[in-house]
């Protein structure tokens, strides 16, 4: 179970579900509410995701932001199975930032991540439609003067079956609002799910492919004027001095601003904002960071190995297992520094006024967006808007609003509304950072070649400690070392945190697959190394230590199966496995690929099997985990930044490649059908990736990798 | 100065630099937001436009150097026949997930298929290679261009 996982699972059974209704212009608002302990005597926190106006698209707000992961068909799904109208009957809504109503149930804010959105919404998003069904029929059955058990709800109406008579939703709204709200409205079994599993086509798309989605970076308040952005190069530095002549030189440029750590060129549009910020000359001091290298942060990443460490999971009796056997495998995986790179670089736009303060931007943590630039302006809270927009994907990145207030910053000297625009070089120089990691992995084996004993000690920073503070216990950051015990059977098992964060200044953060995506290589690629010791072949011994475990049991074979795993990958190729248990999901993972001997890599293929319990939508869950593996690959296969004097060297995709049409291996996912409660989906693909291909490499040609990216090793026959 | 430049079949008179990209001057000055900002370098196609036809990255393609060229965007390419069974397709293969990239795929894909209607493998990685997609939608895309170049009667990949 992921850390992820874990803390909902405890902050959900400490509430109670209550559901309460308003009328809002015209409109019946149903919404599900939580109350925990603390909160009960609040009774005016409603979260409203139900909107129906009396005639036209019934409106269903979506409290997670929708950045490519398909959850506004996901959420709209789950409300408008239970509310009993057709997908064509309604639109998703963005919700405004107001964490009080929208707050994820399992995360405690609006915050979306952590492939929780549907595990946490999957049952208040249900009885919120249940609930206002119920209601309409009462209202329906009322009007009719009949009972509510021989009507029944279809498409958007309420229907007297015996009559045939029949009220749309929007006819009967005045009627419902004054009705009691039905506590526990029973919801439909799995068997009778009219949408819920079933294909349909996203909902999001359409806009999508014609140009007239509105992501951050569309937002077009009247009068808005456009700005470029350099931030000091090196983390922690701050401006020194600059000339803004040569900037007011350029034609549209309208001023510039300084900020303590950077200078912004305002103009009538982007292009002449970027051309006169070209023209700056820009003195900054480097400050405590400036002489920083890569070389340093990596040996002392490696120092950290032998620091303090914190025991974050301990099963059975390691020291005593190591001490009666000692044949086994040690070994020491490296991952690098790496950027997001969301297709859409950073941006935000804001408008500030003595009264208000108006923010467009795709962000993932909307809540805490509009308390930062309230607490920046000294306005209320509620005097802050923030117009959430459609994200140009997140991974992770847009969970951090370090842009907004950077915006809100450059806004406070602007007259009028702003759009900041961070060049692609100034999104990756000045990313949230998925931080250095070492894992040391010392896998001891029994006389059958078996694991009696597992120790993994994770180096990384505790993220969680500033981003999820209910996250990190005892010191130990629950993220960074999830999943870092693996799912196999072993006896004795022992995972070490040691704290390990990045310089003063460097902000370092959530990326795709979180702590999974920093652990499966040591996982993966030690528990390969322990098959290739014992001479078992390796998706043969990982069967042999999940008998404890049958549904990555199960996803195992499946993706075994269709890989052809056993038969001959053909000369000079080789095909690698890896396990994920995380997200509350099940995935494995077999990649073939081609070395050649002059070191030439292609990635042929990669056979994805999941278990993600019950499927909301089947297409959207396969472009996730497709998704997930490109993800992934990119990173395996180039991912890594590098820092001379301070700051980062790479700045674009020239010098930080992506996967490309041409490298993208052919990618079956294969799904385990399941009645288990959803799992998560949007990061289950991408974690497997890195050890698959590391594991099909060692098969092809002996070479063992143990740091990534790939790209850095010579694969060169000897 | 101010350039004339005719887009999707209007005229705009934009008083920009002659070396303003043209990527700012239909996003910023002429209101057309669905050519997206990617790299600015002509790295990730984001920003791919029809120039009489002819794919162009318009992060790095002036507004001088547009001159008198006939300029579509993705606002407009569903008017034509080939942009249209673009679109369509890639609704039918559900292609998108975030969508950011999707406009200069688009554009990139309906200009390959005006070229070539019935593009190879070889021929849609040599083309769509220079399009970037972080959200992974390539063998997505890839089967949506195999869909319209297979014609009419080719159908939707089969749901698993």
């Amino acid at each position: 179970m992921s850390a992820f996982a874990r803390i909902g699972t405890a902050s959900l059974s400490r509430r109670t579900f209550l559901i309460s209704v308003v009328l809002a212009g015209g409109s019946l608002v149903i919404a599900p509410r939580l109350v925990g302990p603390a909160q009960a005597a609040d009774a005016t926190a409603l979260t409203p995701f139900i909107r129906i106006p009396p005639a036209g698209k019934i409106e269903l707000v979506i409290a997670s932001v929708e950045m490519g992961q398909g959850v506004y068909m996901g959420l709209s799904t789950l409300l408008a199975e239970e509310l009993e109208v057709r997908l064509n009957q309604i639109v998703a809504v963005a919700a405004p930032a107001d964490p009080a109503r929208y707050a994820h149930p399992m995360l405690g804010d609006q915050i979306t991540g952590g492939s929780v959105t549907i595990r946490g919404f999957w049952e208040p998003m249900r009885q919120a439609g249940a609930t206002a069904r119920s209601m309409l029929i009462a209202a329906a059955a009322d009007e009719w003067g009949v009972a509510p058990a021989t009507c029944r709800a279809e498409a958007g109406e309420v229907i007297h079956t015996a009559s045939g008579r029949r009220l749309a939703y929007g006819a009967l709204v005045d009627k419902a609002a004054t009705l009691p709200v039905p506590q526990g409205v029973a919801l439909k079994p799995a068997s009778e799910f009219q949408l819920i599993g079933k294909p349909a086509r996203r909902i999001d798309t359409p806009a999508k492919v014609n140009g007239s989605a509105k992501f951050g970076l569309d937002a077009r308040p009247a009068e808005a004027k456009f700005a470029a952005i350099a931030i000091c190069p090196t983390f922690g530095g701050t401006l020194q001095s600059v000339d803004e002549a040569p900037a007011l030189k350029v034609k549209g440029v309208r001023k510039v601003v300084r900020l303590s750590d950077a200078v912004a060129v305002v103009a009538d549009h982007t292009g002449a904002a970027r051309k006169g910020l070209a023209a700056l000359d820009i003195a900054w001091n480097r400050g405590a960071n400036g002489d920083l290298t890569i070389g340093e942060l990596e040996r002392s990443a490696d120092a950290a190995l032998d620091g303090t460490a914190r025991v974050a999971f301990d099963q059975g009796d390691v020291d005593a297992a190591e001490a009666r056997h000692p044949r086994g495998i040690e070994a020491i995986y490296r991952l690098p520094i790496l950027p997001h790179t969301t297709m859409e670089p950073m941006n935000c736009t804001v408008h500030v006024r003595p009264d208000g303060c108006d923010v467009w931007v795709g962000t993932q943590v909307a809540g805490r967006a509009r308390q930062a630039a309230a607490d920046l302006t000294g306005l209320p809270v509620e005097k802050v808007v923030i117009h959430n927009q459609f994200l140009g994907g997140g991974f992770g990145r847009r969970l951090d609003h370090d842009v907004v207030i950077m915006a809100v910053r450059v806004a406070q000297q602007v007259d009028g509304p702003v759009q900041v625009v961070w060049s692609r070089e100034e999104d990756v120089r000045h990313d949230s950072y998925r931080y250095l990691n070492r894992s040391r992995i010392d896998i001891r084996l029994g006389p059958d070649g078996m694991p009696v004993s597992w120790r993994h000690r994770v180096v990384g920073p505790a993220i969680m400690a500033r981003f999820l503070p209910v996250l990190f216990k005892d010191g130990i950051d629950l993220d960074i070392v999830d999943a870092a015990e693996s799912p196999y059977d072993v006896a004795s098992k022992r995972v070490e945190f040691v704290r390990h964060e990045a310089p003063d200044g460097m902000l370092t953060g959530n990326w795709r697959g979180v702590g999974p995506t920093r652990n499966a290589p040591a996982v993966e690629g030690g528990i390969d190394e322990a098959a290739h010791l014992a001479g078992i072949d390796p998706v043969e011994y990982r069967r042999r230590l999940l008998g404890n475990n049958p549904r990555m049991k199960a996803v195992l074979d499946l993706a075994a199966d269709h890989a052809g795993w056993g038969r001959d990958p053909g000369a000079e190729r080789g095909r690698g496995v890896a396990l994920l248990s995380a997200f509350g999901s099940f995935a494995a993972m077999v990649a073939q690929v081609h070395v050649r001997p002059d070191g030439t890599l292609k990635v042929e293929r990669i056979v994805a099997a999941v278990d993600c319990g019950l499927v909301v939508n089947p297409d959207v869950l396969r472009q996730q985990v497709e998704s997930g593996i490109v993800y992934g690959l990119s990173a395996a296969l180039y991912g890594r930044l590098t820092i001379e004097q301070g700051a980062i060297v790479e700045g674009n995709f020239d010098d930080q490649p992506v996967l490309r049409m041409n490298e993208c291996p052919l990618i079956d996912v294969h799904v385990m059908a399941s009645a288990e409660a959803p799992g998560g989906i949007g990061e289950l693909g991408t974690p497997g990736v890195a050890p698959a291909l590391m594991n099909a490499i060692f098969a092809a040609t002996g070479k063992r990798l143990r740091s990534l990216p790939l790209a850095t090793t010579d694969l060169r026959g000897s | 100065m101010a350039y004339s430049l005719n887009v999707n079949g209007k005229n705009y008179s934009v008083d920009v630099d002659a070396d303003t990209p043209l990527l700012w001057a239909l996003r910023d000055v002429i209101g057309l937001t669905g050519t997206k900002f990617g790299c600015g370098v002509a790295q990730c196609g984001a920003c791919t436009v029809h120039l009489d036809g002819q794919a162009v990255r318009s992060c790095v393609t002036t507004v001088e150097s547009a001159g008198t060229a006939a300029i579509m965007t993705i606002e407009a390419v569903g008017s034509t026949q080939v942009g249209n069974r673009v679109q369509q397709a890639w609704l039918e293969q559900e292609v998108v997930q975030c969508g950011y990239c999707q406009s200069g795929q688009i554009m990139s894909a309906t200009a390959l298929l005006n070229e070539n209607p019935s593009p190879s493998d070889d021929d849609i990685d040599a083309v769509m290679s220079g399009n970037i997609c972080r959200c992974g939608t390539y063998p997505r895309i890839r089967a949506a261009i195999r869909q319209i170049a297979a014609g009419p009667g080719f159908h939707r990949r089969r749901l698993r």
